[in-house]
């Protein structure tokens, strides 16, 4: 627990984020229309969607595998009677007047997500609920003088606002719940968490306490796009409610909006000026029966989660904690780890697949599915040092020629000849060479420096070019100088 | 010829053409006649006669092909509340200004592939909100049937009193409805119809501009009982666009007609002998009671008790739906747009312009009964009723096989009469709107004339998807009423 230090005492902030994940699903949660992003304004609307008279909403089944796979993974309640109602207000981009939703009987109710903080340790966030309901269009301003235009496009596409529960108290703790629950969502493929598309957006409840004290007024911080400006409209806010209350000042129950460019926030409508949103059950829609043995076929189907996965790593690769929670951060990479590790140690590709292989793709900017090494390549190096023909020194000039142009490590390591020296003779010539031509370092040794044998290992080295068996040379040059 | 062709029934018609004493062409051209002969009724917004004679035309050669539908070559009015590809759809409002959609409505379509053809877009109560037909945009409907010894105009009645006014001056064969709290019964009695609302979700809603999700429903009005069953078979059947419609099979609902009601179970509901009702509508009811009793059924005393709360609780739940419903219309995408310096100026521009009191009325009752502080003292507690009423019913139908009430507590009045008792004007919707609550199949059939001349509705209802029965004692009741009284309007 992260206390704040104010002028007139520590502070505790308690933070609870809304998030609005768009389900991926190739058409709309009423409509057929598709939900691709970036296609020409207005080209993905259908008569339901503009809202057009006589038009009828018809629910989409897949986003409700969707919503439940997602509940599942988020070790929640699923209810099997759930209801869509209407949120009643007029905005130009919202066709309907009224945005479908849901209210009180939501599809998915409690669960929980586990943070990975810092140092491997861990904490508990509580899941209120998880609904879904429509997306509205966009609004465009700054195309004429006096008018906005209006793009449909996302006008239906079908969101999950998943609730948490208060239990943050850190703007790091509420970045690792949003890593976290962007993992499981990727993991569970029912949100491509793209947040700079728009397709995960957060809004954060917010409010100071005394530690121990009952809650404070909260403000609500609409349509953060990022986890950085989340984080930044955190610190922020905390700040500025500290301000408010050392002065003796009260906290306006109000929504803010975040400007993540200044990175200062304003008021955008206080609790007297809240929309009152007139829910009711939607009369073109019954309520949505979901059969329990359905529900228990997309359980069957789910994938290996994060935290299941990482559990795994560390029991049977014997991973520190550490390592696994970098590997299954990502479901394509903890995979990439898995067919690397097939058949060879572990540790050693934990440490290859973090070290160089992430370092590689950091600097090159690729991703997984770009890069010239793949897995079965980065095996194939692994098992040149297991097997002893190159050493481990050796092993990252052939990963970096790797990456360059994509060759296999055997390849590599035949055309270049860097193949290690582990013919003892060989060695022995060369240190008795060595030792031969400075009699002046000799002395030294004997005369009990025992840093001077790292020379002579570098001398065999320079002389091999790096191939000599690093444990062999230390073991001719003990037994020839000794 | 002309009128011959336009007095027939749809069975009648439709033997004809199969006979082939008449082409849809002829049988079409005379109704564009009567149509346009009828201007001064107001009926229809929208007149389609080259449309019309294209799809006679086509359903000609569809005939000689051997291809025909259900009602091949029929010429029917279309409620100007179904959206119809590329030609102007209104809901009666200024709002909808222009709109021709790009779409057609599920039951339109399977009219039109049923072979039906449309003469034009009827008037109603602007946005189906109304019993008068008098909050059109396009002005009232005015009756094709007058009091005895007075020419004064009357109502059609509403919503549907472009339709029914169309149907009973023999401008069309038949013409859709869409009953939300009567719009289909009440103009019907009015009008001296048969007017009938099908079970909720038997008919698609898709492509009907909503009133109120939860109780809108299409259905036909025709002349007879018989067009009734054939041209619901048109109209109905589950379509996946629409959620609430309902995938059971659609029964030739003529061969229900039997005729036999022998030992069947007809409910009299005793709370629907409301305070004030005038002694003649009592009479009627007695006389329907007589009928079929005569024809061998067995009348069951049955109490629907919380019917008194129906018609407050339908004026919540009604109001709420629409309030949400109608916030689309906005001037941002099409119909009407009237231009303010602001977004919220240019909605209260568009939207105080665009909608009629009654329909802006109606906007803010929703608006408040939905309201943070208000909700569940009004709409939540009138969706707790509404399932009591829908109990109510479900509790009567395990003792009968259907319930007869009056349709309406009144004959159609003057136009421009009760518009400034809005009270007044939903009391008219008593006895309609128990069954639109609980989504029960209705029918109205014109049982016999008022003091004055005019005509008067039974109803009957029957349980969800069981409108066979339902055309079975409407039949019944039909024969035995043997209504033949004409409007004044076909005699002038």
């Amino acid at each position: 627990m992260a206390l704040i230090k104010g002028k007139t005492g520590e502070w505790e902030m308690v933070i609870g984020l809304e998030v609005h994940a768009q389900v991926i699903s190739k058409s709309k949660l009423f409509s057929g229309a598709s939900t691709e992003f970036g296609a020409e304004p207005n080209s993905q609307v259908s008569l339901v969607d503009a809202a057009m008279p006589g038009m009828l909403p018809v629910l989409n089944k897949y986003v409700v595998e969707q919503a439940v796979r997602t509940g599942l993974g988020l070790k929640a309640q699923i209810n099997l009677t759930s209801v869509f109602e209407r949120k009643n207000y007029f905005y130009a981009d919202l066709p309907q007047g009224y945005q479908i939703s849901q209210f009180l009987q939501p599809i998915v109710g409690e669960g929980t997500i586990i943070l990975d903080l810092e140092g491997g340790e861990t904490r508990e966030v509580g899941i209120e609920r998880l609904h879904l309901e429509q997306d509205a269009g966009k609004s465009i301003h700054d195309q004429h003088p006096t008018q906005s235009y209006i793009d449909l496009n996302r006008s239906g596409v079908a969101l999950m606002e998943i609730v948490s529960k208060p239990d943050m108290r850190s703007a790091e703790e509420a970045g690792a719940y949003l890593r976290k629950l962007r993992t499981i969502l990727r993991y569970l493929g029912t949100c491509d968490g793209n947040m700079d598309e728009g397709s995960m957006r957060a809004d954060v409840n917010l409010s100071m306490r005394r530690p121990g004290e009952p809650l404070g007024t909260r403000t609500e911080t609409k349509n953060v796009n990022s986890i950085r400006f989340v984080q930044q409209a955190i610190e922020q806010e905390a700040r500025r409610q500290i301000q408010i209350l050392e002065e003796g000042g009260k906290i306006v129950q109000e929504t803010r909006l975040y400007d993540g460019m200044k990175g200062t926030s304003r008021s955008m409508r206080s609790k007297e000026e809240a929309h009152d949103y007139r829910y009711f059950p939607d009369p073109d829609l019954l309520p949505l029966e979901l059969d329990a043995a359905w529900v228990e076929g997309i359980k069957a189907g789910l994938p290996e989660l994060p935290d299941d996965k990482k559990a795994r790593f560390v029991k049977d690769f014997g991973l520190p904690v550490y390592d696994a929670g970098v590997l299954v951060a990502d479901r394509d990479t903890a995979a990439f780890f898995e067919t690397v590790a097939e058949g060879r140690d572990p540790k050693l590709a934990a440490n290859w697949v973090i070290g160089d292989y992430f370092g590689a793709l950091n600097k090159s900017g690729a991703d997984l599915h770009t890069a010239p090494g793949d897995a079965k390549k980065l095996g194939g190096l692994l098992d040149l040092i297991a097997d002893g023909t190159i050493s481990g020194r050796i092993a990252k000039e052939v990963f970096e020629e790797m990456w360059e142009n994509g060759q296999e490590a055997d390849a590599i390591v035949e055309s270049k000849g860097l193949k290690q020296i582990s013919d003892s003779s060989e060695i022995e010539g060369l240190v008795d060479e060595i030792i031969a031509g400075n009699p002046g370092q000799v002395e030294q040794f004997k005369g009990g420096n025992e840093k001077i044998l790292g020379w002579f290992v570098g001398q065999v080295m320079k002389a091999t070019q790096g191939k000599a068996n690093p444990g062999l040379v230390n073991q001719v040059l003990r037994k020839k100088l000794g | 010829m002309m009128s011959d062709l336009t007095n027939l029934t749809i069975t009648e018609a439709r033997d004809l053409l199969a006979k082939g004493e008449a082409s849809s062409k002829e049988l079409t051209e005379a109704h564009i006649g009567a149509m346009e002969s009828a201007r001064s009724l107001n009926a229809f917004i929208t007149e389609t006669p080259e449309k019309a004679l294209a799809m006679a035309e086509a359903s000609d050669v569809r005939r000689k092909a051997g291809t025909a539908g259900l009602l091949e070559g029929l010429p029917i009015g279309m409620k100007d509340l179904f959206c119809t590809e590329g030609v102007l759809t209104t809901a009666a409002s200024h709002i909808l200004d222009g709109f021709h959609p790009t779409y057609e409505s599920t039951v339109s379509q399977n009219l039109w592939n049923a072979g039906a053809v449309m003469l034009g877009k009827t008037n109603l109560d602007e946005f189906a909100m109304g019993s008068s037909n008098m909050t059109s945009h396009y002005g009232g409907v005015e009756s094709p049937w007058r009091k005895a010894g007075d020419n004064r105009p009357l109502v059609p009645g509403g919503s549907s009193g472009g339709s029914a006014a169309a149907v009973a001056a023999r401008c069309a064969l038949g013409a859709t409805g869409t009953d939300t709290g009567g719009s289909i019964r009440q103009p019907a009695a009015f009008c001296g119809i048969v007017g009938m609302k099908p079970t909720y979700g038997r008919c698609s809603r898709w492509g009907i501009v909503a009133f109120a999700s939860s109780l809108d429903q299409a259905g036909p009005m025709t002349r007879t009982v018989r067009d009734s069953a054939s041209m619901l078979r048109a109209m109905a059947g589950y379509d996946a666009k629409d959620s609430t419609s309902v995938n059971a099979p659609v029964p030739d609902y003529e061969a229900a007609m039997t005729g036999n009601i022998k030992g069947m179970k007809i409910g009299i509901p005793k709370e629907y002998r409301v305070d004030g009702m005038p002694t003649e509508i009592d009479a009627l009811w007695l006389k329907g009671i007589k009928w079929l009793e005569e024809a061998g059924a067995e009348m069951v005393e049955i109490s629907l008790p919380h019917t008194r709360y129906a018609l407050p609780t339908y004026y919540i739940i009604a109001p709420a739906e629409a309030s949400s419903n109608l916030a689309r219309y906005d001037g941002v995408r099409y119909g009407l747009r009237e231009e303010g310096a602001t977004l919220d100026e240019m909605y209260e521009a568009t939207r105080g312009k665009g909608f009629g009191a009654e329909v802006l009325r109606r906007i803010l009752m929703g608006t408040y009964v939905l309201s943070a502080g208000y909700y569940d003292a009004y709409y939540n507690k009138a969706r707790k009723v509404r399932s009591l009423i829908a109990g109510d019913f479900a509790k009567a139908y395990q003792k009968v096989d259907a319930i007869l009430p009056p349709t309406a507590p009144s004959a159609a009045f003057g136009m421009g009469d009760k518009m400034d008792d809005p009270i007044a004007m939903y009391l008219l919707d008593v006895f309609t709107v128990p069954a639109s609550l609980a989504g029960l199949p209705g029918i109205s059939i014109p049982a016999g004339l008022s003091q004055d001349g005019l005509p008067l509705g039974l109803q009957l209802l029957g349980k969800a998807f069981d409108e066979e029965t339902v055309f079975k004692v409407a039949g019944v009741l039909e024969e035995a009423a043997g209504f033949d009284a004409k409007p004044a309007f076909l005699a002038a």
